[in-house]
């Protein structure tokens, strides 16, 4: 199947290489990174995550949104979901190699990475995240490949593909769960310390994942001729809506009972994001737009005639993606960090190189999957010629 | 032979071959052992008493913390961000900032507070780091391996005291005196107060402790009649954040006269 | 055979970037080892004998100090009584460096020799100093 990805459009080879030249500027930067010390990065003793843990933090979010696909689809026999079932998978394939890479550029000793497995450690939630993570991935790829693989030969997928479906519903749950797990239970942390960590990380990720699945939706259907159906994404976009209220509303909790109870820890990082704290307001501007973009999103997709109108539906997903984006993928591991220990805050700008290096690994990810989305859509190109 | 049985005659070789070298791959001298030194400092727990009244001037501190500083080779790193420090001066608002009030008395307020690892009882940073390059030994001090660790840096998001430094550049270079008998940290690993355990191997108490002028009090908080618990029993004592559960192994004692505690 | 010119450039230019090696290094020879142990400690001594016999340390040394190290480390225990009886302590800075203090002559000739490059010194120093003494 993999010989398909070596014929395509101009459009096609253009992208291919656009994403090569990234990929091979992160990793310039990343060995610039490997030989001089995450000194190069803007992290710091107080703000000891950056960037590199926000993002992979998000991106499991990306991961488990498959199965906001697979549920509807192999447990409710939502029959319009079939066709892109499989892209779900596919973007969880991309997401979770992404989500490693982070991982491992986030480490301070890259090369001993194999001492996670070399020395188990049951009461780290890293490693079962690092178990989860791996387990995930190799579910979706295995259950991708071989339906694609009988796609291709016109043939219906081996059983054991369902069995593992049925599986990797709970799984994916499980990923998303786990890394909020990473911060919900560390004490000193309030911003991470919420019981609604978990549910939170879910719900943001239901909105987020699904709505960059409609918007690559749209873009094949633009460009290539795999066509999602109309009905399709109108059902994947009740689904980012109602996410997306459920994760502005789980917010909200977290603000009343930091605020309610006044207790000075749980208010400190909301007041930093939102208003500034001590003179530090480096993320207020972020956090703002996120909410602005958030209630403009939700607005925009909860009136149906707007939702349907697949040019504003593109605005209010974009506007959701970003807004969970900044929400997690920014605010969230920051302000953990804010105030430190000894009550003061310091504030972390990203480095260049860290920049550089963020935007190869996505580059990576986007390169997984353009590959794995060309197979999906040549393979059934060749079906529909077939038959 | 069909193939199945070729390839499972191979795969039975294979194993059977790893297990024979692993078994045979003994490097260890018969005769030769390892243990204790006989005269190592042995407790149950470790902890300290840090005595405030014996802090007065910041000098004492920076005493403290030079000497442990240069004998473990800690880099002198100007950058905060990039800073590493097992041993340093807070006041009362930032090292007991939950305790804080508006009319906190000047004495206290103008205090020196020596903080450092607080060797909890029950560690946080011992709980996350995923490769068990922290640990505690079993006389309750919380060690590093620096061979092991992978500077993840989860132990410092876990740590509620901020004891915890990554070596974000090479400390080398920073090393103003290097003591030779004691090795320097790599890039990219994680760094802490040991409680010198190097030195407790030896029968030698913590270099903090003796350069203090009596101002640590060092010894088994499970030993009732240890000079830690004796001064615990006649004075009042606070830890940092005990509120959080992680049963700290370090106490203050305001001291002096008792008009400021 | 189909397409046989292009195959065989092809495996042509294959076999002379896998044989890279041996082109570049044909007619010269290795330096051959030598290592030194003359440092002023050892050659004080009487018994030029280091914690067990020469030829145990040069097979097994790196065996011998991954397993120090843990069992320094982690369990605390610190002093080696060797197959002799004599008990050393189990220290690079505070026994194998007092005797072993020429880094270059020793450690680095031999893991040059056979390209190994393990990264102990990244923090055990292997030079003595004017360092502080407690």
């Amino acid at each position: 199947m993999l010989e398909k990805v070596l014929y395509g459009s101009k459009r096609y080879y253009t992208w291919i290489v656009f994403l090569m030249i990234i990929i091979i500027f992160g990793f310039t930067a990343y060995l610039e990174q490997f030989n001089t010390g995450l000194g190069i990065t803007g992290m710091s003793r107080d703000v000891t995550w950056g960037l590199y843990i926000s993002q992979f933090t998000f991106m499991v979010g990306v991961a488990a949104s498959a199965v906001m696909v697979a549920i509807p689809y192999y447990l409710h026999d939502h029959k319009t979901f079939g066709p892109i079932v499989i892209l779900g998978e596919f973007l969880a394939v991309a997401a979770v190699i992404v989500c490693m890479l982070f991982i491992l550029c986030d480490m301070g000793q890259p090369t001993r990475f194999l001492n996670i497995v070399l020395h188990p450690t049951p009461n780290s939630v890293m490693f079962w995240d690092m178990c989860v993570l791996l387990g995930y991935l190799l579910l979706n790829l295995i259950i991708g490949w071989t339906i694609l693989g009988a796609d291709k030969k016109g043939i219906s997928a081996p059983h054991w593909t369902k069995v593992l479906t049925y599986i990797a519903i709970p799984w994916a749950v499980s990923i998303h769960t786990v890394t909020a797990f990473l911060y919900a239970g560390l004490p000193g942390r309030y911003y991470w310390l919420t019981a609604i960590m978990a549910g939170r990380f879910l719900a943001s990720a239901f909105a987020a994942g699904p709505a960059l699945l409609i918007i690559l939706c749209l873009i094949l259907r633009k460009y290539t001729s795999f066509k999602t159906s109309k009905e399709a994404i109108q059902s994947l976009a009740v689904i980012v809506t109602y996410a997306m209220i459920a994760n502005v509303f789980f917010f909200l909790l977290e603000v009343f009972t930091a605020f309610y109870s006044n207790i000075p820890g749980h208010m400190a990082a909301l007041q930093y994001l939102f208003v500034g704290l001590n003179g530090h307001n480096n993320l207020v501007p972020f956090m703002w737009t996120a909410a602005i973009l958030a209630f403009l999103g939700i607005g925009l997709l909860l009136v149906p005639s707007m939702r349907r109108n697949e040019k504003v539906l593109t605005i209010a997903l974009a506007a959701v993606f970003i807004a969970a984006w900044l929400d997690k993928g920014i605010g969230l591991v920051l302000a953990g960090f804010v105030p430190n220990s000894f009550e003061r805050v310091t504030e972390y700008i990203p480095s260049s190189t860290e920049l550089a290096i963020v935007l190869g690994v996505y580059a990576i990810g986007f390169l997984i999957l353009t590959i794995l989305y060309k197979m999906v859509v040549a393979v059934r190109e060749q079906s529909m010629v077939e038959h | 032979m069909n193939r199945r049985d070729f390839l499972k005659v191979i795969a039975a070789a294979g194993i059977g071959g790893i297990v024979v070298m692993e078994g045979l791959d003994d490097f260890r001298v018969e005769a030769a052992e390892m243990n204790k030194d006989s005269n190592a400092l042995q407790a149950k727990h470790w902890g300290m008493v840090i005595d405030i009244s014996k802090f007065q001037k910041p000098e004492d501190i920076q005493r403290v913390a030079n000497a442990c500083h240069q004998y473990h080779n800690v880099p002198d790193i100007k950058d905060p961000k990039h800073e590493v420090k097992w041993i340093w001066k807070e006041d009362f608002e930032h090292a007991f900032a939950e305790m804080e009030s508006k009319y906190l008395s000047e004495k206290i307020k103008t205090m020196n507070f020596p903080v450092l690892c607080n060797h909890c009882e029950e560690p946080m940073c011992v709980r996350v780091c995923p490769t068990k390059a922290t640990f505690k030994r079993p006389d309750g001090i919380v060690v590093m391996d620096y061979h092991r660790c992978i500077g993840c840096r989860y132990c410092m998001a876990g740590c509620p005291y901020g004891a915890r430094s990554f070596n974000f550049i090479d400390p080398r270079p920073h090393i103003g005196m290097m003591n030779h008998d004691y090795p320097t940290r790599a890039i990219g690993v994680v760094e802490k107060c040991t409680m010198c355990v190097e030195r407790l191997n030896k029968g030698l108490k913590p270099i903090c402790v003796e350069v203090s002028r009596g101002g640590i009090i060092f010894g088994d908080l499970n030993d009732p009649n240890s000079e830690v618990r004796k001064v615990l029993r006649s004075n009042f004592a606070i830890r940092r954040k005990a509120e959080l559960g992680t049963g700290p192994s370090v106490y203050y004692v305001i001291g002096g006269d008792e008009e400021g505690a | 055979m189909y397409n046989s010119r292009k195959i065989i450039i092809g495996l042509v230019i294959f076999v002379l970037v896998a044989a890279f090696p041996f082109f570049i290094n044909v007619g010269k020879t290795a330096q051959p080892l030598q290592l030194s142990l003359n440092t002023p400690t050892i050659n004080q001594l009487e018994k030029k004998e280091c914690i067990e016999s020469a030829d145990y340390m040069r097979a097994n040394h790196m065996r011998m100090l991954n397993e120090w190290r843990d069992q320094v480390v982690r369990e605390g225990n610190t002093v080696y009584t060797s197959s002799s009886g004599q008990k050393y302590e189990m220290s690079l800075e505070n026994n194998c460096f007092q005797c072993h203090s020429n880094k270059s002559n020793f450690c680095d000739s031999c893991h040059t020799y056979s390209q190994v490059d393990p990264y102990c010194w990244d923090c055990h120093n292997g030079t003595k100093g004017a360092g502080l003494k407690q």
